[in-house]
């Protein structure tokens, strides 16, 4: 059960990243600006409430004291209530949480489809007009801010064609949301078999789903392009292709198989555009999702609500790191029999 | 010899990429209008005249003018120094901090390069422009804060180059060759090591201005540093959003037009460096 071992050993050398997170987040919560208590206890308070606030907190015990009690808070799902709606910090971002994915997700699919076709493309003609048009094309993507590609698809497809819905959440007031099971509306209104509120869904995520592919499509396309170049030039590919395989049997089942791996490695690097890129897109498009509500809670000096939402990212973004370092452990057969 | 060579070099490698030529040049116009921005600028950046508000691009007004009748494109010249500023402090920060943390990393190994690689990692476990967001929320909102955010989630890039380079060079002959020759530890560091890794630092720091404008720009596009009516890019594509969906374009686009092509001539000059400084890493 070499597998099993390579899990568990990735699993283990997650805990301290994790650990280095909440401290991170733990530092960021005590260093608010000014005394938390004096914040908390509110503007009328006197000296007397004010180290009551804080003994109440826990501020006038050690750090490492306060420290494991913040780590316990956290674990119970303590995550501190938002000034602003009076709410849980958990509910509140576990209820935006799925917005905020289903965006995240087909965003980096579209990436993935037009970005791999781009990459292999440019790898066969190095050098070549195709070539150069696909690097114009995607460093003109990744020098574009995300919130101006949103704005720019806006004026086009919203006010100039009148194709896309208003740029105003989820879905228009007439539609009810799909029964929640996974949270994901398209995945959701599928289930209930409700093709008339997928469609709409649609509509309103493409724009700023594309928002984001299109930003993250330069790292994907530019790291396929440079894994097939490398991999084109290796010897198996000349032993295969003269042994007389098909040019596309070559690029396909030899090359670009392996080119991938190299390009699954480059998906966290795109992940930490993509979840940085999706506060804006969600901005842009009223999007109800926790970069939003962050925004909102950053305005509104919500203090616990954004330490909560970076938190939540960071614990997101770890997890997605494990998930693909777990993936290509599964994929890569080199690497299951190296252990 | 060598500079000719050096010269027909960097012709050979340009000629290949002419839009590093281009970008070179719109590096040259971005300068020149941060350096003169206030003098070029037809009108006052800050003058509003409701008469003439949200007029579409004439000839008076090249790139028309705002909800509060202020010229567009007098905001779009002055911006350009402040971005430019607040992009280039941050990346300057980065660059020494970065320098300093991965050269001891590369050049000390062991104790040293585990603890300062482990504090890199956890600031590359967050995704960094949340993270900035993070920094902000908790030192406060100012434009210096937006620049010390900006510089942290860049420092991890200029550390792990800087500490890759010091790294392959640590037991070269020269070194040892200066250390023999009574330098210390430091003294080898900073003199005979550092030097050599600085074109690949350059590399770093010129694909990164792109990045950190980005990262500066977002941050002041959700309303964080940058203040109204103070002339920021990221900000005026901010105020000018609302109006996008009833049809006057021109307040988002030019400023969002002008960050883009800082951006991508930030880019393309990295990508130029780095063809000319390593041509094996060629894309």
């Amino acid at each position: 059960m070499a597998g099993l071992a390579t899990i568990a050993k990735r699993l283990l050398e997650a805990l301290p990243t994790l650990f280095g997170v909440i401290l991170v987040t733990f530092v960021l919560t005590r260093a608010l600006p000014g005394d938390p208590a004096v914040y908390y206890a509110g503007p009328a308070a006197d000296a007397e409430s004010i180290a009551q606030v804080r003994h109440a907190m826990g501020l006038d015990r050690s750090l490492p004291v306060q420290f494991a009690s913040y780590v316990k808070g956290l674990a119970a799902g303590d995550w501190g209530v938002s000034l602003s709606t009076g709410r849980d910090v958990t509910e509140e971002l576990g209820r935006r949480l799925p917005a905020s994915l289903e965006l995240t997700l087909l965003g980096l699919l579209i990436a993935i489809v037009v970005a791999i076709p781009l990459g292999v493309l440019a790898a066969t003609r190095p050098n070549s007009l195709v070539d150069h048009i696909c690097r114009i094309i995607v460093t003109t993507g990744v020098s574009m801010p995300v919130f101006f590609t949103g704005l720019l698809l806006v004026y086009v497809f919203y006010y100039q064609l009148g194709w896309a819905p208003a740029p105003l959440g989820r879905l228009d007031f007439m539609y009810i949301a799909p029964d929640r099971v996974t949270g994901l509306y398209l995945v959701d209104s599928l289930i209930a078999g409700d093709f008339e509120v997928f469609r709409a869904s649609l509509a309103h995520i493409f724009l700023p789903a594309l928002t984001l592919g299109i930003f993250a499509l330069a790292p994907i396309a530019r790291m396929t392009r440079a894994a097939m170049l490398d991999v084109l030039s290796s010897d198996y590919i000349r032993t295969a292709r003269a042994s007389g395989l098909a040019m596309r049997t070559v690029l396909f089942t030899y090359a670009l198989r392996n080119a991938l791996l190299s390009v699954l490695t480059t998906l966290g690097m795109v992940f930490s555009f993509l979840l940085g890129a999706n506060v804006l897109v969600e901005k842009v498009f009223s999007w109800p999702g926790i970069g939003s509500f962050a925004i909102d809670a950053l305005v509104a000096s919500d203090y616990a609500a954004v330490q909560g939402f970076v938190l939540a990212m960071a614990l997101l973004f770890v997890t997605l790191n494990l998930t693909i370092d777990l993936l290509y452990a599964v994929i890569d057969p080199r690497i299951r029999a190296a252990n | 010899m060598a500079a000719t060579s050096t010269f027909t070099h960097a012709r050979y490698v340009l000629g290949e990429n002419p839009l590093t030529v281009v970008s070179f040049g719109l590096f040259f116009l971005l300068v020149l209008l941060a350096a003169f921005g206030p003098w070029i600028a037809p009108y006052d950046p800050l003058a509003s005249d409701t008469a003439i508000k949200l007029m579409a691009p004439s000839a008076e007004h090249w790139f028309g003018t705002d909800h509060l009748g202020r010229d567009v494109l007098s905001r779009v010249i002055v911006a350009t120094r402040l971005d430019l500023m607040i992009a280039l402090s941050a990346v300057a920060l980065a660059f020494f901090g970065g320098s300093v943390l991965g050269s001891l990393a590369g050049y000390y190994g062991g104790w040293t390069d585990r603890v300062i690689g482990r504090v890199i990692d956890t600031v590359m476990a967050f995704p960094l422009f949340v993270l900035a967001m993070g920094i902000v929320a908790v030192l406060g909102n100012s434009v210096e804060n937006i620049v010390y955010a900006t510089a942290v989630i860049n420092l991890p890039f200029y550390a792990r180059v800087a500490r890759a380079e010091i790294g392959v060079r640590r037991d070269s002959g020269f070194a040892a060759a200066a250390k023999v020759a009574g330098n210390g530890n430091i003294g080898v560091l900073a003199r005979h090591l550092y030097p050599n890794i600085l074109p690949a630092m350059m590399v770093q720091l010129s694909l990164n201005m792109g990045w950190a404008i980005l990262n500066a720009a977002g941050l002041s596009f959700i309303g964080l540093g940058v203040r109204p009516p103070t002339p920021e890019w990221g900000i005026m594509v901010a105020e000018g959003a609302q109006f996008i969906v009833s049809g006057e374009w021109w307040l988002a686009v030019f400023p969002g037009v002008s960050l883009m092509l800082a951006v991508f001539c930030f880019n393309m000059m990295g990508d130029g460096l780095r063809d000319l400084i390593d041509p094996r890493r060629r894309t």
